[in-house]
């Protein structure tokens, strides 16, 4: 089966001959069928600036171009992720109250100088000593965890393994409750989705589930408040001088920053992992002969995967853009995913690469004052995985077509059949 | 057009001619200087730009500012008073003969 490495034909066909105004890459189709390659290739070449009148979100500008995302996502004067501008990401209610959606401020959608405050009430997490201590807890997590996978026999690589890991790391981070941590997935999955796409049957209910996180993580914090402050998430946001004056709103949109930010992308790093080395065996092989290709691996997987597949911002005045003419107000949308495959920035950009030169060299983190705080921890968590991977298979086989997450935000996995050789 | 000389861990020296007006990071990336990555594109929120200043240009060049510099130095290994992140030291002609070190890996 080597499905998932080729765009479906019918699509390569749309793409290159559909009028180019009616393309619409936010559409979920195309995520849930991994068909986007032939229409950003398309809009590099001909519309690297690309205007969409008509889609789910209303109207929005594509930019696919490597460069021309760096421009943007470094250009925070003119291009906002403030909250108040509607926020970073293309479908407004995720996280604006918009249609049934809520308001979930946080320093990924603030501007400076309160982006500055904030992120570095968190940003101590991220600390030497705390990574020292963290690299210890994965590797003996990520061990006993690929002790209890069978050989030989069909299991969903998702459930059991990207999962586990990351939820664990995110208990880890936040000092959560362990036996609890099943519903840090939960609340990080309704974070980015809507009624019908299979995780809440309303917008009443994904509120409601939002207001038991927030319920929960109010009681941790007042605990950790009395207590001396501590190398945890919870703790630092209740002792933070910066964060003594957050509203309930405003927690929660930082919650759900972290559990976002800090869990499902690294989720879905770990998904795309196995897609890698089933794809790639030759890539694999390499890696397994030579375990120092990892600094050049870990980055790789990263860019190959491209867990956040755009980020979003908002046209604070007119601005000429390469010849188009954006208008205050506009939804500005940095395609993570396109620039990722730039063919004129990275050489042969759609295949995985396990000793491809400037493997750093990707968009997966973002660029400029908003680029991933935890990106250290989450190259430390591929890190270990692929040690793992690499010192204990042979192969890794992919037994049938993955099924895919249904959003244009999250590019990720939600099943990925696997079976694994020593 | 300063004249900046970058040290890598092992000793080995990198003169750059530099641009008055750029960052030392800009400086030492556009002239394939080995050693610094500036992963973020120069804005203080990688620290993959981690130099110390030699010791005689502390004064002249100044510490790290308090803020988001120090914050995300806070973040790295090896870090000292010398410690600066080199997209945050804007270049001027009185830096000519300007010495940083860099360490061994910004990872």
């Amino acid at each position: 089966m080597n499905a998932a490495v080729k765009p479906p034909q019918n699509h390569v066909e749309r793409a290159r001959t559909m009028p180019l105004a009616d393309i619409d890459v936010s559409d979920i189709t195309l995520y849930q069928q991994d068909a986007l390659a032939p229409y950003f290739e398309r809009l590099r070449r001909e519309a690297p600036v690309h205007w969409c009148k008509n889609s789910l979100y209303g109207g929005y500008w594509s930019i696919t171009r490597y460069h021309d995302i760096v421009a943007i996502d470094t250009n925070h004067k003119q291009f906002s992720s403030d909250h108040t501008n509607g926020s970073f990401v293309l479908d407004d209610t995720t996280l604006n109250a918009v249609e049934g959606g809520i308001s979930l401020p946080n320093f990924l959608g603030m501007d400076p100088p309160t982006h500055d405050d904030h992120r570095m009430a968190v940003s101590p997490i991220m600390a030497p000593a705390n990574l020292l201590r963290f690299e210890s807890l994965i590797r003996s997590r990520t061990k006993d965890l690929f002790d209890s996978l069978p050989l030989g026999q069909t299991f969903n690589w998702v459930e059991q393994v990207s999962i586990p890991l990351t939820t664990m790391m995110l208990a880890t981070l936040l000092d959560f409750p362990f036996e609890d941590r099943a519903r840090l997935t939960r609340w990080s999955d309704i974070v980015t989705t809507r009624p019908g796409y299979g995780l809440v049957d309303s917008w009443e209910q994904r509120t409601a589930e939002l207001m038991e996180c927030l319920g929960y993580f109010q009681t941790l914090r007042e605990q950790r408040q009395k207590l001396p402050p501590r190398a945890d998430l919870i703790s630092m946001l209740a002792h933070s001088p910066a964060m003594q004056g957050m509203t309930p709103t405003d927690f929660l949109g930082m919650l759900v920053l972290l559990i976002v930010g800090g869990n499902d992308t690294t989720r879905s790093s770990m998904s795309g992992s196995a897609m890698a080395a089933y794809l790639y065996p030759d890539e694999f092989a390499k890696a397994k002969a030579d375990p120092a290709l990892l600094a050049s691996l870990v980055p790789e997987v990263i860019r190959w995967q491209t867990p956040i597949a755009h980020m979003r911002r908002t046209a604070i005045e007119d601005v000429e853009f390469r010849g188009q003419q954006i208008r205050k107000g506009d939804k500005v949308v940095m395609w993570y995913l396109s620039g990722n495959r730039d063919e004129t920035v990275i050489e042969r950009p759609d295949d995985f690469i396990a000793d491809r030169a400037n493997a750093r060299r990707h968009l997966s983190f973002g660029f400029g004052i908003h680029r991933c705080l935890g990106n250290r921890l989450a190259e430390m968590q591929i890190k270990v995985l692929w040690e793992e991977m690499l010192g204990r298979y042979s192969k890794i086989e992919v037994v049938d077509a993955p099924l895919r997450v249904p959003s244009n935000l999250i590019h990720g996995y939600l099943d990925i059949q696997t079976r694994l050789h020593a | 057009m300063p004249k900046i000389t970058y040290i890598t861990s092992t000793g080995v020296e990198h003169v750059v001619d530099a641009d008055s007006g750029i960052s030392a990071m800009q400086a030492a990336v556009s002239h394939r200087v080995p050693g610094i990555d500036g992963d973020c594109g120069g804005v203080a929120a990688c620290g993959t730009c981690h130099v110390w200043v030699d010791p005689s240009w502390l004064d002249r060049v100044g510490p790290a500012r308090p803020g988001i510099e120090s914050e995300m130095l806070a973040l790295t290994d090896g870090r000292t008073p010398c410690s600066r992140l080199a997209c945050q030291i804007e270049l001027a002609d009185a830096h000519d003969g300007l010495l940083l070190r860099m360490p061994t890996d910004q990872h």
